[in-house]
């Protein structure tokens, strides 16, 4: 047992009250994250605001991913694809044929997600594993490249000028300044809350992270019920899913469905903060970094997946000197977990289930549930 | 609870427990009519006649045993009618009414569950969410009844949660209700498929070769509990190898060889007929007597 699972037994044990309070100091620290300019975590060479906006598209990803291949367990390789068409969508609406502010975008960006997940799911699902990997390559290189080549896309120049979020300037947060070596209060240096500007990048990812926690919600909510067990039933005996009345293929264009949504969400929120997206932005290797992440951090469980976002959108960006050799380094580092540890570092866990459905038995035997 | 079942060398079942099948398929004949008609099924691959002109009926409360040689296409008859394979000619009526082209888990809806050969349970989940998956054949919860934890999905859950337990109990497994299905002892994970295919309420419960690596007394348990399930309100179908449990147990029997139904009628008819004890029983007999 790692200690990330003993920490997290420890807080399960915990009474309620307690619990709730610790979660709230957490969420605040996470909060207050690029603001607390912690030493060694804060990254030296770019602004820690951006780099932990990036860091949680990557989880945005990842979670959505884990809806893909984790709960239905359908590998898809063209991830990447649905990032794209919503931060094109958004782009296309707000900047190139149209002039909507970034807020009315992102729903539409979530539904052209939504319709391209069908679109792409209704005749391939059909297929499974291996074969169902190559098509969705194949899906992710086809937006790439259907975007360099469409005119009406800008082809490789790409989109600029895209709107930011709507803001506003309410008040200003100070951050902490360590210099000294202990933590100061830094009244100079500031954050006005809810300025989404070009150098204020601290906002983009409270947005993100907002975005997430409710991305977690749902996720929560959808897993834990007769979507999810049929997800898992599907993933673990597809032929026998079906003869036990899951409606299978529903299930996994569901799922990907569901997925792509998350992506395209992703893919807005990247658009709206970098004001500038090309096709550039959407290669082949982020599907695979896309992958890693749900894979190190452990397919199928949600917190698992989150620490394996960020292991793949953190380190590269803290360790900039050695970005160039990231490939490399992911490379082994897969390698070694696919030899050490294939369910990756926090597969899902099976014990924290059954106390839930303990608890839950409970209720049914002491509440007298009616049925 | 789970720490008396760990030293159970035979396993235990509950027979009181009512886990009669919820009245989730319409109406239902009578008992003793036709539930489920065989007609003319013709199934060929290629060039190979796998089923070959077969037609036997299963009347309602009956176990009928469906019995013949290694590849004689017990499951393949079995798959034809669960929806896995598309019968050549000929077809398979439930209720009176062709099962036409259903889909798998439209058939598993109508009222057809089974068990498989090969044990193939929901490794990685619980035995209670594998009970759960089956229960849930009849939910209609979908993404906006759980996540806005609609009234729908909080009545699904808790009935779902109810008749899984009450199935687990039956079968003795209450206290393994959260271990994953892949640590459970073979037997364990042979009574867990049962009361997964239980689970779906079906009017028919196919099971296909339950006694598989079973030894004598727990043959004997599952002979037991074969009865119960019938008594509960199922209607079974077994395929068996085992002739003493198939002859102990069922009312009436069908003997498949090469494709071809050879002999149909009560346990002691088919143990006489001479077709059968040429293609199947003849080594057999002479060995159990």
């Amino acid at each position: 047992m790692s200690y990330a699972q003993r920490g997290m037994d420890w807080v399960r044990a915990l009474p309620k009250p307690a619990k709730i309070v610790l979660w709230v100091l957490f969420l605040v620290f996470l909060f207050a994250l690029p603001l607390l300019n912690i030493p060694f975590i804060t990254t030296p060479d770019s602004d820690f605001g951006g780099v932990l906006f990036t860091v949680s598209t990557y989880v945005l990803v990842a979670l959505g991913l884990n809806i893909v291949v984790g709960y239905a367990g359908l590998l898809d390789l063209g991830y990447v694809g649905f990032y794209a068409i919503g931060a094109y969508t958004v782009g296309v609406l707000s900047s190139l044929h149209g002039s909507w502010p970034w807020l009315w975008t992102v729903p539409v960006a979530i539904g052209a997600a939504l319709i391209s997940g069908i679109l792409l799911g209704a005749p391939t699902l059909r297929v499974r594993g291996d074969y169902l990997a190559i098509v969705t390559l194949g899906f992710g290189e086809i937006v790439r490249l259907t975007l360099v080549n469409s005119q009406w896309l800008n082809g490789a120049q790409g989109i600029s000028n895209i709107p930011r979020p709507p803001g506003a300037e309410l008040f200003e947060v100070p951050s902490l300044d360590w210099s000294s070596g202990a933590p100061v209060v830094d009244l100079s240096n500031t954050t006005t809350f809810l300025k989404f500007g070009i150098t204020d990048q601290i906002p983009y990812y409270w947005l993100a992270l907002s975005v997430i926690l409710l991305v977690l919600l749902f996720d929560k909510l959808v897993k834990d019920s007769r979507v999810g067990r049929a997800w898992e039933a599907t993933r673990e005996d597809e032929d026998a899913a079906e003869l036990m009345g899951v409606p299978t293929f529903r299930f996994k264009l569901l799922a990907f469905a569901l997925g792509a949504c998350i992506g395209g969400l992703s893919g807005a929120l990247f658009a709206g903060k970098a004001g500038f997206i090309s096709p550039d932005s959407f290669v082949l290797l982020l599907s695979i970094l896309f992958i890693a992440a749900v894979v190190v951090g452990g397919a199928g469980n949600r917190w698992g997946v989150i620490l394996g976002a960020i292991v793949v959108g953190y380190f590269p960006e803290r360790f900039r000197d050695f970005a160039d050799f990231r490939v490399l380094v992911f490379g082994l580092a897969l390698m070694l977990l696919a030899i050490f540890r294939p369910q990756g570092i926090l597969p899902p866990r099976r014990a924290v289930r059954a106390i839930e459905a303990d608890e839950k038995l409970e209720a049914l035997e002491e509440g007298e549930v009616r049925v | 609870m789970s720490e008396a079942f760990k030293d159970e060398p035979v396993m235990e079942i509950n027979p009181d427990v009512d886990i009669a099948p919820e009245p989730v398929g319409g109406p239902i004949v009578a008992e003793g009519e036709k539930l489920l008609e065989v007609d003319n099924v013709t199934l060929r691959f290629g060039g190979v006649v796998a089923l070959n002109e077969v037609s036997f009926h299963i009347n309602k409360g009956e176990i009928l045993g469906l019995i013949g040689p290694n590849g004689a296409g017990k499951t393949t008859c079995f798959n034809v009618m669960t929806g896995v394979y598309q019968p050549t000619s000929g077809g398979v009526r439930y209720l009176g009414k062709p099962l036409g082209k259903r889909k798998k888990f439209q058939i598993t809806k109508l009222g057809i569950a089974r068990t498989f050969q090969n044990i193939r349970l929901f490794a990685n989940m619980t035995a209670l969410e594998n009970v759960m998956v089956g229960v849930d054949a009849h939910h209609s919860t979908g993404v906006g009844s759980a996540m806005f934890r609609l009234p729908k999905h909080r009545r699904e859950e808790a009935e779902g949660l109810a008749r899984a337990m009450e199935l687990l109990e039956f079968m003795g497994l209450r206290g393994k209700a959260n271990e994953l299905a892949r640590n459970l002892p073979y037997g364990d994970q042979r009574r867990l498929e049962i009361a997964r295919a239980l689970a779906t309420s079906p009017q028919l419960l196919c099971l296909d070769e339950p006694a598989a690596g079973f030894n004598p007394a727990e043959k004997a348990k599952l002979m037991e509990l074969i009865r119960t399930i019938r008594d509960q309100g199922y209607t079974v179908l077994l395929i068996e190898h085992d002739m003493k449990l198939v002859m102990g147990v069922t009312d009436r029997i069908v003997v498949l060889e090469f494709g071809r139904k050879i002999a149909e009628g009560s346990p002691a008819e088919v143990r006489d007929n001479p077709a059968v004890i040429a293609a199947y029983l003849g080594v057999d007999e002479e060995d159990a007597s």
